[in-house]
């Protein structure tokens, strides 16, 4: 009896050893991604904002006006339009709608669909809708404002002359994906123009079409037939969810995937020896950087705030446990965008920090809480801060929360250091100047949640105007410069610590080409790989 | 000589006093406890980890807190650190040391909160009877039937995380076992000659349930809380693990697990000493916790 | 074990006494099913997590936020908010979750399968191998087998399971590459097999899709077995008590004394006086594996009801908790009761 089920341990033992997985290579027209996709909540272009639904977003629906891929640096080229004009008030914008292009669903792309894409992203009010109602788009005058004349002309009329690559850049955002008005429309309840539909379907002339979306577990996405462009190599994409980088990183040695999207550090090292994988590196948007309630006392103190600028180890931090992801920039602009500055004027010098501590009202320092969310590369920094900002004396805590804890409390400006992210939201200087250097109103009761510089209270009338000023200005030169003496002068005063400008490290086989994660200003795009 | 007669006072077939029996049954327990030797095992870990946390600072070569981030994830022995150093750069066999300490305060804290919630239910359940009764022991089945770490991160998540939240979670999640064991061992004293005497003699409700039922029901908790000593370990560590438990750059078990966890495929102690660490505790408490089953409970054998 | 029916064993009127207790028993659980959702939709209510930012993000504006407010009725007092809940889950209607933009109720219909098929296997291993374990270490009392299966199972109870899958899937997927990693099936494979029960293993097989069976087996077996080590721990420890308890009778002996064969003592006997409270005990265990494997289920990203309901939870998406809570109640009471029956069917002396 013993020897038996000895017999049957081992039989069971063995039965799991030949286990083994079946493929070690993905079929040749399919591209396979490990990503987090997590934040995914809709799938629909006038309310998705996330990451990993803009990447979706980006290959399903087609832009007035979009990025090539291939040329970022090119800026905004036409997509849909073929051409537009700016009248001489430089209010309206006429748009000619490219022939040609078809819905996946069959259905030819017209004015009238872009002019219901607009109207609809406007009226819905999701939260993107202020890429858009910043031109003076409102639900009470889209009727006039965006306008299609006819099945080729489309007409914006905006409240101020904006600069044009101001609005065009808005527009190559994902708000700005033009959508099937018949398909949307046959699936409205209670006059949602669609929007329940579109959050897990999709209807775009893009290169693709979503199959299926799990949310959590994966993006399942095959040819759209109809897309009027050259036939993508890749015919079907899958993003699957994959949390961990080491998993992402044992998943591509062995082959099982084409793409890792979220390598750490360490496993990008890890990967330089292996065969057939490379690892490219490309600049994000994203910044890190650390802020200060401006209604907390100790914090308003303009020397102070010069001293946690000087008691931070940037420089070792990105060459440690940021080494190859972040890179040391202090500047709201990333860099790449117009106007951005790539000045570092604060390194790690705790003499400069002391001397500027003892100048200060608070020579000894005090308690300072850190609010920052449970991710590891921002609890790494965190405590980083943590440690050289105690080395000035300062008593500094960790008030760790998920995402939404930490937020809440930022936007109630009731944190005394908050230390998050912040990725551009369109491919527009404004889109960081109009919030880390505007606050018309600093009052609580103006509750512009919106603003970093309101959320930290810090209140700046002129830098307002400076701001304001900027988007108007048509002369490029010119605003470029706008820019350039606004970064310097917000460096110096601001209660902002900009300390990092994100790379992104995406592992992928080595036959992979032409996988381009976006640049500072778009996202990735599928339909130019090949492997 | 002394020791001898001891041993024969403790022995003793006729004790003389209360005392005397008390400490003789203590000592007899010892003996079966000494004779088993897993059991044994399990005591004198936990003794050298006890110890280890009370002497951390003698024994840590390094501040635990202390970061260098030129001396990142070294492998052990390297730069004169035992077991290596985290991606901080902090040593790990000192920030172990003084885990140790966190993780024993915990289980203390959870081990008397706990059993005295249960306790206190328990017996009011099982004295008082009727609605009460009815009312108390549905709310423990509507605790029982929550997934239990579901239950602590909820209760975590809205009490926001930390070590005394922690504590306060796992409580809340531990106590219906007691409560149901103290109501069972009430129910049983209850109509006993022994509690309608002292009824009769005028005591209340309130004295009878504290003077006279709770001591009879410690001893039946007391097992069963070395026996889910481990189980609590295993959850505070998870709550850690997960990020809701104590917080950085506080070197709590489950927390170094999980920030070594991103670096297990090229620097794999980071994560695997601390995992060690916390199998070694409780295995420790169960193999103790299953000698003293033997020794305390008839029913199972104890060749 | 839940005494379920708190059987004092109070005797009803002598007509259909099955029937009072059917009822009975049917109020205890509707009782517990809504204290179990009432404390979760307190404690999802108390919680330091805005359900409006976890919906609208971080750009959104005041008024924004004031409309997703008053969608998803946050205005109104508390009781009321539960009140409708109910209602609603009463007409079959979940709610939708805010994470993920669906419907509850076709969420869990996605993630349960996966949570099913693991715990359903993890068991299945648990049973193979823990109740012979437990019979044999009766069998050889105070024998090395007897200790080593001591120790076996004390070591399951004290590893951290978080850690041990941590190790395992470095060790057999990373290192040896005996399994597949984390996930339910290759990705490639995703969407071949078209869903019947959603538990892949079984649904391949029914289509034939025998690549993608292998596949996902292959995916399914490290945490299976990881699963299966800790019930492993509880049935064997189990099942040698229970043995023990037989052999020491008198029958037993008697049975020795009449010349029978051992073999035909222990299992002839012995070990089917002990399948009652054996399935028991078994039943429990795949109780705890269905609510219990959420630290399995985010080591293997398997995307099972245990992790659905701990992501949704640091959402504060609470329509997915609470729905989460009440299959998970549901299951854990329903087991309860089951078990209860089948031990008040077949034993004798509970009659």
């Amino acid at each position: 009896m013993k020897k038996s089920f000895v017999a049957a341990a081992v039989a069971a033992i063995m039965s799991v050893s030949v286990a083994a997985p079946v493929f070690a290579e993905t079929p040749p027209n399919m591209l396979v991604i490990a990503n987090r996709i997590d934040d995914i909540k809709t799938l629909d272009p006038g309310e998705s904002f996330e990451f990993a639904g803009s990447d979706v977003s980006r290959n399903v629906y087609e832009k007035l006006v979009n990025f090539d891929p291939l040329d970022l640096d090119a800026g905004y080229q036409p997509e849909l339009a073929e051409s537009w004009e700016i009248s001489e008030d430089g209010k309206t914008i006429t748009f000619t709608i490219a022939e040609g292009h078809v819905f996946s669903s069959g259905n030819p792309v017209t004015a009238k669909d872009a002019e219901f894409s607009l109207r609809r992203a406007v009226l819905l009010d999701k939260t993107p809708s202020f890429i858009l109602t910043q031109f003076g788009l409102s639900a009470d005058n889209v009727e006039e404002t965006i306008k299609a004349t006819d099945d080729r002309t489309l007409v914006l009329t905006l409240d101020k002359p904006y600069a044009l690559s101001f609005v065009l850049n808005c527009l190559t955002s994902t708000i700005g994906g033009i959508v099937d008005m018949a398909s949307a429309m046959d699936n409205e309840v209670d006059g949602d123009m669609g929007n329940d539909w579109l959050r897990t379907n999709t209807v775009g002339s893009g290169p693709y079409k979503v199959v299926e979306w799990k949310p959590n577990e994966s993006v399942l996405m095959d040819l759209n037939p109809n897309f009027h462009g050259d036939k993508p190599a890749m015919e079907r994409v899958i993003v699957q969810h994959i949390q961990e980088s080491a998993t992402q990183r044992l998943q591509l040695e062995r082959g099982d995937i084409d793409v890792a999207r979220n390598l750490s550090p360490e496993d990008v090292a890890g990967l330089a020896d292996v065969e057939g994988v490379k690892v490219v590196d490309e600049l994000r948007g994203r910044l890190m950087y650390f802020s200060a309630n401006q209604k907390k006392e100790m914090l308003a103190d303009p020397k102070v705030i010069e001293a946690l600028k000087f008691a931070t180890d940037y420089a070792g931090m990105s060459d440690s446990f940021l080494k190859g992801q972040y890179t040391v920039h202090q500047a709201f602009l990333p860099r790449t965008f117009l106007g951005a500055l790539e000045e570092t004027p604060y390194s790690y010098d705790l003499d400069a920090a002391k001397a500027a501590l003892a100048e200060s009202g608070f020579p000894d320092c005090g308690p300072i809480k850190i609010s920052v969310r449970d991710a590891q590369e921002r609890m790494d920094i965190a405590q980083s801060l943590q440690n050289t900002w105690g080395q000035l004396g300062c008593d500094v805590e960790l008030i760790v929360g998920t995402g939404a804890q930490t937020l809440d409390r930022y936007r109630a400006r009731e944190h005394d250091i908050y230390l998050g992210a912040w990725g551009p939201d369109y491919p527009d200087p404004n889109t960081n100047a109009g919030t880390f250097a505007i606050n018309p109103d600093n009052s609580d009761e103006a509750g512009a949640t919106g603003l970093l510089a309101w959320r930290n209270a810090w209140a700046i009338p002129e830098m307002t105007e400076t701001t304001l000023a900027a988007v108007v200005e048509n002369d490029t030169e010119k605003r470029k410069q706008m820019y350039l003496d606004l970064q310097r002068e917000h460096q110096k005063t601001s209660p902002f610590g900009i300390m990092f400008q994100q790379i992104e490290q995406n592992g992928m086989g080595a036959s992979v080409e032409n996988f381009v994660a976006g640049g500072a200003t778009t996202e990735v795009s599928y339909w130019v790989i090949t492997k | 000589m002394i020791t001898a007669n001891l041993r024969d006072w403790l022995l003793s077939d006729a004790p003389t006093s209360r005392r005397q029996a008390r400490f003789a049954s203590w000592y007899k327990g010892w003996l079966t406890l000494r004779s088993n030797t897993l059991a044994m095992v399990g005591l004198i870990v936990l003794a050298l980890i006890i110890l280890a946390a009370i002497f951390a600072p003698v024994l840590a070569t390094h501040d635990p807190y202390a970061q260098d981030l030129g001396q990142r994830l070294l492998g052990a022995g390297q730069g004169g650190h035992l077991l290596g150093t985290d991606s901080l750069g902090r040593d790990i066999y000192s920030r172990l040391l003084y885990g140790a300490r966190i993780s024993i305060y915990i289980v203390l804290l959870v081990a008397m909160v706990a059993p005295l919630v249960g306790l206190i239910v328990g017996t009011v359940s099982g004295y008082a009877g009727g609605w009460a009764d009815v009312v108390l022991m549905r709310i423990t089945d509507i605790f029982l039937a929550f997934p239990r770490l579901i239950l602590a991160l909820a209760f975590v998540a809205a009490l926001g995380a930390g070590i005394e939240n922690a504590v306060l979670a796992i409580s809340l999640t531990a106590w219906p076992p007691y409560a149901r064991i103290a109501r069972a061992e009430t129910l049983t004293i209850r109509n006993s000659d022994y509690i309608h005497a002292i009824r009769l003699q005028g005591a209340g409700p309130f004295r009878i349930v504290t003077r006279h039922i709770w001591p009879l029901c410690i001893s039946s908790l007391v097992i069963r809380v070395t026996l889910d000593m481990a189980g609590i370990i295993l959850t505070a560590a998870a709550l850690g693990f997960l990020g809701l438990g104590a917080q950085p750059p506080s070197p709590e078990w489950g927390a170094m697990i999980s920030e070594g966890r991103k670096y297990i495929l090229d620097y794999w102690w980071v994560a695997t000493f601390p995992g060690l660490a916390i199998f070694a505790i409780s295995l420790a408490f169960n193999l103790l916790g299953d000698g003293l089953r033997d020794m305390l409970d008839p029913k199972e054998d104890n060749a | 074990m839940t005494d379920v029916t708190n059987g004092e064993g109070r005797r009803g009127p002598s007509f259909a006494p099955w029937l009072i207790k059917t009822v009975a028993t049917l109020v205890t659980v509707a009782v517990t099913l809504l204290g179990l959702l009432f404390v979760t939709f307190m404690i999802g209510r108390v919680m330091p997590i805005d359900p409006v930012l976890a919906v609208i993000g971080e750009r959104a504006t005041q008024a924004q936020y004031d409309a997703t407010y008053l969608e998803l009725g946050l205005d109104k007092p508390l009781l009321v908010q539960f009140g409708i809940y109910v209602s609603d889950v009463l007409q079959g209607d979940l709610g939708k979750s805010i994470r993920t933009g669906q419907q509850v109720t076709t969420d869990i219909a996605r993630v349960f399968p996966a949570t099913l098929e693991l715990a359903t296997l993890g068991t299945l291993i648990g049973v193979a191998i823990g109740v012979p374990l437990g019979v044999l270490a009766a069998v050889k009392r105070g024998s090395w087998i007897d200790q080593v299966a001591r120790l076996v199972g004390l070591v399951g109870y004290s590893m951290p399971i978080f850690w041990l899958g941590l190790v395992g899937l470095l060790l057999f997927y990373g290192i040896l590459g005996w399994v597949a990693g984390p996930g339910r099936v290759g990705i490639f494979y995703q969407g071949i097999v078209e869903p019947i029960t959603g538990m892949l293993l079984v649904d391949a097989a029914l289509r034939g899709e025998w690549v993608v069976f292998r596949d996902a087996f292959s995916h399914i077996i490290l945490p299976a077995a990881l699963l299966g080590y800790y019930s492993l721990a509880y049935i064997s420890r189990m099942t040698r008590s229970f043995m023990l308890e037989q052999l020491n009778a008198e029958y037993v002996i008697t049975a020795r004394v009449k010349g029978l064969s051992e073999w035909q003592v222990i299992w002839g006997h012995a070990f089917r006086n002990i399948r009652i409270q054996l399935i028991t005990v078994i039943a429990l265990a795949y109780a705890n594996l269905l609510e219990g494997s959420v630290l399995t289920e985010i080591i293997f990203a398997w995307p099972g009801i245990g992790s659905y309901i701990t992501t949704s939870l640091l959402a504060n998406d609470m329509n997915s908790v609470l729905g989460g809570t009440i299959v998970i109640g549901s299951i854990f009471v329903g087991i309860n009761i089951l078990s209860d029956l089948l031990y008040r069917f077949f034993d004798p002396r509970a009659k």
